[in-house]
């Protein structure tokens, strides 16, 4: 169905077809292409077997081409019938007046057509993550799509809502759709997909099938080389405490609580997890942490000081350092070259600041250290912030805050997007800190890295820890149960 | 220490506005065939009128004035703060030092910087006004900044009438004039011309050094970029963006109380009567973005503008409509920010483009480094 230049990939009707490669490896480009975001400066495009050619996303959608993206594009405060018909407003007639009617019936044939269970009358900012995503495939397959390409979508979900969704896509390939599947997540795509394509610097090295291969192997393939072993694991945590969190409570500006009663202890060398599905206070105490959002009560001290009540820059200053979960938002200046994005978060340290002035020469030194160290695949440092791929920013942001010898880490979701092998290099960043003394905060939806690289787990559920684990003798699924607050969990 | 220069970056950039001008320029050549005026004759006469020294002279004057303006703009711009109020703000901060510069004598130094440091405290107060209402209560810098242009008018109107004494040979009212002390020197910059430049440049060029040094090599400066390009990004690295949102509304005050100097301080009247100019702010709005908010841009959009208002008085006099200059000077903001937003586009779109391939023809260093 599909030929490219470099790029040569065949999609047969009714597959999962899944895509791995590692970051900037071109699977984003690809996927611009094939939804006509962008377009190809050689080759072609072949839907059974005619020749396509997009100019937009309009293009794409004419010819039953859907795209899911990485981000939920819905809009909370409309239902989902309105987010569906969105863009594609059915109407009566003259005069334009909105025909809701027709759209909620097709709605309701499509969703049970494919087994969704999408209701069309709720407001989606009720929904939990896992329905807000079938309302995006839903708003694809409203719009005619007999081909569905999903960017990572499984990044946001727990374990049971990833199962839900590959129910999901295996009911809409029983009913003759085609799915292409991006993903860094080996196992899942060997779970779902009938076909895996491995891209590799803007070519594709190899198309298999899942069971003629291992995961481990097919991250092989993705990188070129033998991966590195994890490391064995051995126990650093000292009896010093470097992070002492007490009685911590967020409330909203309308009163809500968003965290309750929170108290930990992170001792220096000690990595301390944070499991939870997403939206259950997880922003809310990084943000504490770092002094983005203020306290309802409770005390916070960074060794023997009270920096209950310092703000963001103080903190920093400190020896905080932070990886925000949101790097587009939070991390990246995407409208500035790489140096200046060194810069970003340590404006008042060396070797950025020289008294009032900003120190140029000495930020882009550092910069390029950063860029060789961290690996981050770039061909300069003044090439904008916004042109990295979305793994190679993150080694960016993981390089600079790992700088300038930090007391505590503040890092959520340090891998997200990230593909296997920088995944395991910016793991063994924050060992080699650990051992050297680092305390962690990691906040992560992977589990496997939750618990590869945790001392302690705590799980938290609407706001509370509710349960303590121990990562070593936790499965992936026990800890999945806890997060919902479905199962019970060993205490530790 | 310099970025590295990019030539291709750098065409980018003049292209922009090149394009803009150009098709300004064709939009006033249509406008001129429906009208029934020659072209080619008209575009002449401007040309000629305009390259006389005087004429010169004259645009770099006004251009003063609003290179002034435009800086006050960018600065809150460059914070995405959109500061409309810079109007009000210096109108008030002229008035303001007209009355206190004329209720006393002092040596000359002395008595301009006093003068001077009136008007930048009294736009920047001005401008607090809707800074403090934005830090505090949230309310849109747009919204408040427009009413305050509007108080503004009101206010000097009211106290105009308190302090009034009339302008000699005419029914014009104003403040009392300056005295002598309080004249700035003006410098016989164009030969042959019998108008001299306001010695006021020198204050416009040393603002503008200023504004990028301290924005491109301070902290501060850091700070405020960034606030600019991504206010959940700046808070996150630690600025305090209520605290930055004070001070460039401050600063944008400050610089937007001298946008009057150069005509209170060098003109012949030194006093601010009912016919002091208006609406050097919005024109400043437009420099600035035609000038990028870039120093030397600016400085160039400013000089565009000035020369185009001086030479289109010609116009009139030939019998075709002056107000042309005005369709050429808004068709020229509406399309340099058209242009400016498809350039950046075009040019995000081809930076990862060039990313990707650079870096699929040069691989990287081998994995063993990465993990050592």
């Amino acid at each position: 169905m599909v030929a490219n230049d470099d790029v040569n990939i065949v999609v047969g009707r009714g597959t999962v077809h899944a895509i791995v490669g590692e970051n900037g490896a071109g699977k984003s480009t690809l996927m611009k292409i094939l939804y006509g975001m962008q377009r190809p400066d050689e080759g072609t495009i072949s839907i059974d077997a005619k020749p396509v050619s997009f100019t937009s996303p309009g293009d794409a959608i004419q010819a039953g081409v859907g795209m899911m993206h990485q981000h939920f594009m819905l809009a909370d405060n409309f239902t989902v019938l309105e987010n569906v018909v969105l863009g594609s407003e059915p109407t009566h007639g003259v005069g334009g007046v909105l025909d809701f009617g027709a759209a909620r019936r097709r709605i309701k044939e499509i969703s049970d057509t494919y087994g969704l269970n999408v209701e069309p009358d709720v407001l989606v900012e009720e929904l939990g993550v896992g329905d807000r995503q079938r309302v995006e495939i839903l708003k694809v397959l409203y719009r005619g799509a007999k081909i569905l390409i999903l960017d990572e979508p499984t990044a946001v979900l727990v374990p049971q809502e990833v199962d839900e969704l590959f129910d999901n896509l295996r009911e809409l390939k029983g009913e003759g759709l085609t799915v292409l599947f991006i993903s860094h997540k080996l196992d899942e795509v060997l779970e779902v997909a009938d076909e895996i394509t491995v891209i590799r610097r803007g070519t594709t090295v190899a198309t298999v099938e899942p069971d003629q291969v291992t995961a481990r192997q097919l991250a092989e393939l993705m990188v070129g080389s033998e991966l590195p072993t994890p490391e064995t694991r051995e126990s650093t945590v000292t009896d010093e405490e470097v992070l002492t969190v007490d009685a911590v409570s967020v409330r909203s500006a309308d009163g809500r609580v968003l965290l309750a009663d929170i108290a930990f202890t992170i001792h220096r060398g000690e990595v301390l997890g944070i499991a939870g599905v997403e939206g259950n206070g997880q922003a809310e105490l990084v943000e504490a942490m770092v002094g983005m959002r203020p306290l309802a009560g409770g005390t916070i001290f960074l060794g023997a000081q009270d920096v209950t009540h310092w703000p963001t820059r103080r903190r920093r200053e400190a020896g905080i350092a932070y990886i925000p979960g949101d790097r587009q938002r939070h991390a990246l200046l995407l409208d500035a070259p790489l140096w200046e994005n060194r810069i970003l978060g340590h404006q008042t340290e060396d070797p950025n600041a020289n008294g009032p002035w900003i120190d140029r020469a000495g930020a882009r030194k550092d910069t390029a250290r950063i860029v060789s160290q961290y690996d981050v695949r770039t061909p300069g440092i003044d090439v904008l912030a916004s042109s990295l791929s979305g793994g190679n920013q993150q080694k960016l942001i993981v390089g600079r805050e790992m700088s300038g010898d930090p007391k505590v880490l503040i890092a959520a979701h340090p891998t997200r997007g990230v593909d296997v092998g920088a995944q395991a290099a910016i793991w063994d960043h924050i060992r080699d800190a650990r051992r050297a003394g680092l305390a962690v905060l990691l906040i992560s939806a992977d589990l496997d890295e939750l618990i590869g690289l945790s001392d302690s787990l705590k799980v938290i559920l609407r706001g509370r820890f509710v349960a303590d684990v121990d990562p070593a003798h936790v499965t992936p699924e026990d800890l999945g149960a806890a997060m919902t607050g479905a199962g019970e969990v060993r205490e530790a | 220490m310099t970025r590295r220069l990019d030539p291709r970056r750098a065409a980018i950039a003049v292209a922009a506005p090149a394009l803009a001008i150009a098709f300004s320029l064709l939009v006033t050549a249509l406008v001129l065939v429906s009208t029934g005026d020659p072209i080619v004759s008209t575009l002449e006469q401007v040309w000629a009128y305009g390259k006389q020294p005087r004429v010169i002279a004259l645009s770099i004057n006004q251009g003063v004035t609003y290179y002034l303006s435009a800086l006050a703009v960018a600065i809150g711009f460059r914070m995405n703060l959109f500061n409309i109020g810079v109007d009000g703000q210096y109108r008030l901060a002229a008035f303001a030092a007209a009355v206190v510069g004329s209720s006393f004598e002092l040596p000359k130094p002395l008595h301009l910087f006093v003068i001077i440091l009136v008007a930048m405290l009294v736009g920047a107060m001005w401008a607090g006004i809707a800074a403090v209402l934005k830090v505090t209560r949230g309310v849109s810098e747009v919204i408040s900044t427009i009413m305050l242009n509007a108080i503004a008018t009101a206010l000097i109107a009211f106290m105009l009438r308190e302090v009034k004494v009339d302008v000699a040979g005419s029914n014009n009212i104003g403040t009392k004039p300056i005295g002598p002390s309080g004249a700035f020197p003006s410098i016989p910059l164009i030969p042959e011309s019998p108008l001299n430049v306001y010695g006021f440049i020198v204050v416009a060029v040393l603002a503008g050094v200023a504004y990028t040094v301290v924005l491109g090599r301070t902290r501060f400066g850091f700070d405020l970029r960034a606030t600019g390009r991504s206010e959940s990004a700046a808070v996150a690295s630690g600025v305090d963006v209520k605290r930055m949102v004070l001070i460039s509304m401050l600063l944008s005050g400050a610089v937007a109380g001298l946008v009057g100097m150069p005509q209170l301080l060098g003109g012949d009247s030194r006093s601010y009567s009912l016919d002091f100019p208006a609406g050097l702010g919005f024109t400043g709005i437009a420099i600035a973005l035609l000038g990028r908010n870039n120093a030397i841009g600016m400085a160039v959009s400013a000089l565009l503008f000035s020369f185009l208002d001086a030479s289109s008085i010609i116009l009139d006099i030939n019998d075709i409509s002056k107000e042309i200059v005005l369709i050429m000077q808004g068709t020229i903001v509406l399309s340099v920010v058209i242009a400016y937003e498809l350039v950046r586009r075009y040019s995000v779109v081809a930076d990862q483009r060039r990313v990707s391939r650079e870096l699929a023809e040069d691989p990287p260093a081998p994995r063993e480094e990465v993990n050592a």
